[in-house]
């Protein structure tokens, strides 16, 4: 188990290191201008120089990489070129938005999916082609253009939600609902739709096996075997499809951020890659891929406490 | 259903003109087909359909209502919507079409030499895939656009490369699974090179797949695209459904017709994409069921009948005077399916028989033959599909099922199934819940139907471990399945049958599973426990050594119909039916003395490396 969990976080760490060197490599590209961008236009060549020298834009891109990444290590991502601000502080402050929009929205899948999916494998009939159809067309629906279509709709034109979502932190938790229910509902159709798909999938393998017929000639009921049995030895296979939505949300999040003016980590990065505020980048994209990580762990984790099997090996 | 399918090559390939047909019958299929051609019409044709130039701005005619210049309007800067509109469907389509070109050109040759090879190549593949399946595509794009600046086309390269492992898993599963068949090893023995084989025989079966990745890829493209422009990361001086639904968004207070033509063209051809894929994997779907089902047809001998009507009458009915005594009593009972043409096939037809308490009944038969079909109705575990045809089943005096029931009655069995009739399975492994202990198997049973606190359930299952023969019981109650063998496993379902006190227990192919030293322990046992507990037991089998070993009655079944039925001792020296003949001179040749059945092996219920120990 230990070793387990170590050669997981080794693993993570290694394509944290190759992921930063990319995002490190491309930006390099981008910062040709950006001493002349933060000085505006009035500055002189001198000052800008200067600037660069202060930036260290004029070693070489490995030295570049190494000093970012030193001070990375102690926890140290620099500060915004064109704010100031300190990256950490700045991501501190947007973080949580984003998490409490992505963790609302997973939460709020898994729990439809399940039971979407778990109905439809277990009624059959028209529950399922129902279940199915919706499932179909719901994926179909692109999560972007739905949030677009909500925001005409249900913000603008009937005034029913705050068209722009911003949540001061003392807000009621009325205020607070009605701020997170449209995005979320953006962000839900879609991975409801795949999710449902898979769980149902799942659950109708389960309920064809023999280990069920078994339970049921020894007299456990129905419920009993659906939700201790078959839900547990389904879940692998929806924790997985939750985990790959959860990455997805993470990158569609920025635009959903952007359609309902949620000052999240969207529209940081969607700032600092428009203006090449590099430390910034880094940060977004670094405290991104540690969260992917952190998730994928947590569901092998969780999926290994689910079958013992895989907790043996 | 009644459609030839043409099949070619052992893949199962089911010619395109034939799925195409299909995909177009399926409503979604064929919306999806149509809007999709519209779209790729509107972007062949742009330069035609168009009015305007996209790009073409008249200042004095801003966010105009459509007129008969501009049938659409025009957006904040005067430029004609109908115009953009076709031509960001050539840009659209386009960056789709590279998205999914550049993925398919590195998932595709990666998957098939990491699937075939295999090695190094494939570890480090899986690696890569690794990383950029971790990746949140939308932060790389960004960061690629800071990079390379707002070009539609790079972004979309990019995102080709993020989205290509979509390709390479794909593939390299398909390959993989391919890989070991026994036609690719006969063509690499023929000679074949591997280039041949890879295109011959391995890109024939991934081809359906990525058809269907292709068109759910470009969907998701051009999502991300428009989603990019949308937030005002696009090149503004490319017209595109992203950079008007953006422009649209801005105006959305002014005029909200400016966000609907973009929006309904990126939805409906999103849609039309992910449908399609649907469509496709359906119609290549029913291709594989219709070929599935002829074969099972085929090989049905049994006879069709209609299905009854389900019984208005209440569930309390007596049972014919004079057979209250028997313990089980099936009379006439007929099993069937329905079949999508109406039909249905039957695989029990008028079987009937009996069994008291303390008697031992087999029924044997080949696969096939029904014999599992019958217990299964008794138990009340057929599948959801199956209908009792005819006939009825009662145990104890009361019906589980009535004369003209369509369906075992799951609320009258649920009060026998688990305490008074039990069930030991065919396959020891696969029936026990792999994701809980085995005493955790054995104490839920029992304190749900007998009642008991979970500490004295506890005791009983030691108790009954040990009586099943299992060495260390305890050890076996905190063991996973999976760490204990078949065996043990059998001992295990056989203690849990016999757990709760059943009056029947129903064994079916209790010892087929098993090495053939254990299958004599296992009929030991059950002897044993049928002695000491004098119960009726039901024994399904294909084996006359096991009936003669155990049973005090049998019924021989073939095709669905029981064709003799008696004392086994008189139907072992004078079988009646040619079929029980065949069945006995097939049995008895080639076989050790019946004697032979009787233990002589290492002691039963020991952990594998004692057992070898002991040996």
């Amino acid at each position: 188990m230990v070793s387990f969990i170590l050669k997981r976080i080794g693993s993570g760490i290694s394509v944290l290191l190759a992921i930063s060197f990319i995002a490190y490599f491309l930006l390099y590209f981008s910062s040709a201008n950006i001493a002349r961008n933060i000085l505006g236009e009035s500055a002189s060549l001198d000052q800008v120089h200067a600037k660069e020298i202060e930036l260290g834009l004029d070693q070489p891109l490995l030295t570049r990489f190494f000093d970012w990444f030193t001070h990375a290590l102690q926890g140290d991502f620099g500060t915004s070129w064109f704010t100031s601000q300190g990256v950490v502080e700045g991501l501190a402050s947007r973080l949580p938005i984003t998490l409490t929009l992505v963790g609302v929205s997973i939460i709020c899948i898994a729990i439809v999916s399940t039971l979407l999916g778990m109905a439809a494998a277990v009624k059959r009939g028209w529950v399922d082609k129902l279940v199915q159809t919706g499932a179909v067309l719901g994926d179909a629906i692109p999560s972007f253009v739905l949030a677009i279509v909500l925001v005409t709709v249900f913000a603008i034109q009937f005034q029913l939600f705050p068209a722009t979502s911003s949540i001061a932190p003392d807000a009621g938790a009325s205020a607070w609902v009605a701020s997170m229910a449209l995005p979320v509902i953006a962000l839900l159709i879609n991975g409801v739709a795949s999710a449902a798909q898979q769980i149902r999938s799942a659950v109708i393998k389960q309920l064809e096996k023999d280990y069920v017929r078994t339970l049921r000639s020894r007299g456990i009921s129905e419920t009993e075997i659906l939700f201790k049995h078959v839900l547990r030895s389904a879940a692998p296979a929806g924790l997985t499809v939750l985990s790959l939505q959860f990455v997805g949300m993470l990158g569609g999040v920025v635009i959903i951020e952007q359609i309902f003016a949620l000052p999240g980590m969207g529209a940081l990065a969607v700032q600092s890659t428009t203006m090449g505020d590099i430390p910034l980048v880094m940060g977004v994209v670094l405290y991104t891929v540690i969260i992917v990580i952190i998730v994928n762990l947590v569901v092998d984790l969780i999926n290994g406490w689910l079958n013992p099997k895989v907790r043996v090996s | 259903m009644s459609e030839p399918v043409e099949v070619r090559g052992q893949s199962g390939t089911v010619v395109r003109a034939n799925v195409l047909v299909k995909i177009l019958r399926n409503p979604m299929g064929l919306g999806a087909v149509t809007v999709l051609l519209l779209v790729v019409l509107a972007a062949v044709l742009a330069n035609v359909l168009a009015p305007f130039d996209p790009n073409f701005a008249d200042i004095g005619k801003t966010l105009s209502d459509p007129n008969a210049v501009n049938v659409l309007g025009t957006d904040s800067v005067g430029r004609d919507v109908w115009s953009r509109l076709v031509f960001g469907a050539r840009t659209t389509l386009l960056s789709a079409l590279l998205c999914a070109t550049v993925a398919i050109a590195i998932g595709l040759p990666a998957g098939l030499i990491g699937g075939y090879y295999g090695g190094k190549f494939d570890s480090v593949a899986n690696w890569v895939t690794n990383v950029l399946m971790s990746l949140p595509g939308i932060i790389v794009l960004l960061t690629v656009r800071a990079a390379f600046g707002p070009s539609v086309w790079i972004s979309m390269i990019a995102f080709g490369v993020l989205i290509s492992p979509g390709y390479f898993r794909l593939t390299r599963t398909a390959v993989q699974s391919v890989r070991n068949e026994l036609y690719v090893d006969a063509a690499r023995v023929a000679g074949l090179s591997d280039r041949a084989i890879i295109s011959r025989h391995i890109f024939s079966v991934v081809r359906a797949p990525i058809i269907i990745q292709t068109s759910m890829i470009c969907g998701v493209a051009i999502a991300i695209q428009s989603g990019l422009e949308f937030l005002g990361l696009g090149d503004p001086t490319v017209a595109t459904w992203g950079v008007m639904l953006n422009e649209g968004f801005k105006n959305v207070y002014l005029n909200p017709m400016l966000l609907l033509w973009p929006a309904l063209a990126i939805g409906l051809t999103i849609g039309a994409l992910v449908l399609l894929g649907n469509a496709i994997r359906d119609a290549l779907e029913d291709a594989e069921k219709v070929k599935v089902s002829k074969r099972g047809k085929g090989r049905s001998t049994a006879a069709t009948a209609t299905v009854r009507r389900r019984p208005e009458r209440s569930a309390t009915e007596s049972v014919e005077a004079g057979t209250e005594h028997h313990l089980i009593k099936v009379s006439h009972l007929g099993v069937g399916y329905p079949q999508a043409d109406g039909s249905v096939k039957k695989v029990v037809d008028d079987v009937s028989f009996h069994v008291d308490r303390g008697e031992v009944v087999g029924i044997v038969g080949e696969s096939g033959s029904g014999k599992s079909q019958t217990a299964f109705s008794i138990l009340g575990l057929l599948p959801d599909a199956a209908r009792i045809v005819a006939g009825s089943i009662q145990f104890d005096g009361t019906y589980t099922v009535a004369p003209n029931d369509d369906r075992v009655s799951q609320a009258r069995l649920s009060e026998f199934r688990g305490k008074r009739i039990s069930y030991i399975p065919q396959e020891p492994m696969s029936n026990l819940d792999p994701a809980f202990t085995i005493g955790y198997q054995m104490v839920t049973p029992m304190m749900r139907v007998l009642k008991i606190t979970k500490s004295e359930a506890r005791a009983r299952a030691l108790k009954l471990l040990d009586d099943v023969g299992i060495r260390f019981p305890q050890k076996t109650f905190d063991a996973y399945p999976h760490e204990v063998s078949g065996g043990m496993a059998q001992r295990v379902l056989i203690a849990g049958a016999i757990s709760c006190e059943p009056d029947l227990i129903i064994a079916d192919e209790p010892t087929t599973a098993l090495d053939v030293t254990v299958q004599a322990d296992v009929l030991d046992l059950i002897r044993d426990l049928q002695k000491r507990l004098n119960v009726g037991v039901i024994i399904v089998t294909h084996n006359f050594g096991v009936v003669a070993d155990l049973c005090d009655r049998v019924a021989v079944m073939q095709n669905g119909r029981l064709v003799e039925d008696g004392r086994v001792r008189d139907i072992l020296r004078n079988p009646q039916d040619p079929y029980t003949q065949k069945l006995l001179g097939s049995m008895l040749e080639n076989k050790e003395p019946m004697t032979m059945l009787v233990s002589t092996g290492a002691p039963a219920g020991l952990p594998d490396d004692d057992k070898a120990a002991a040996l």
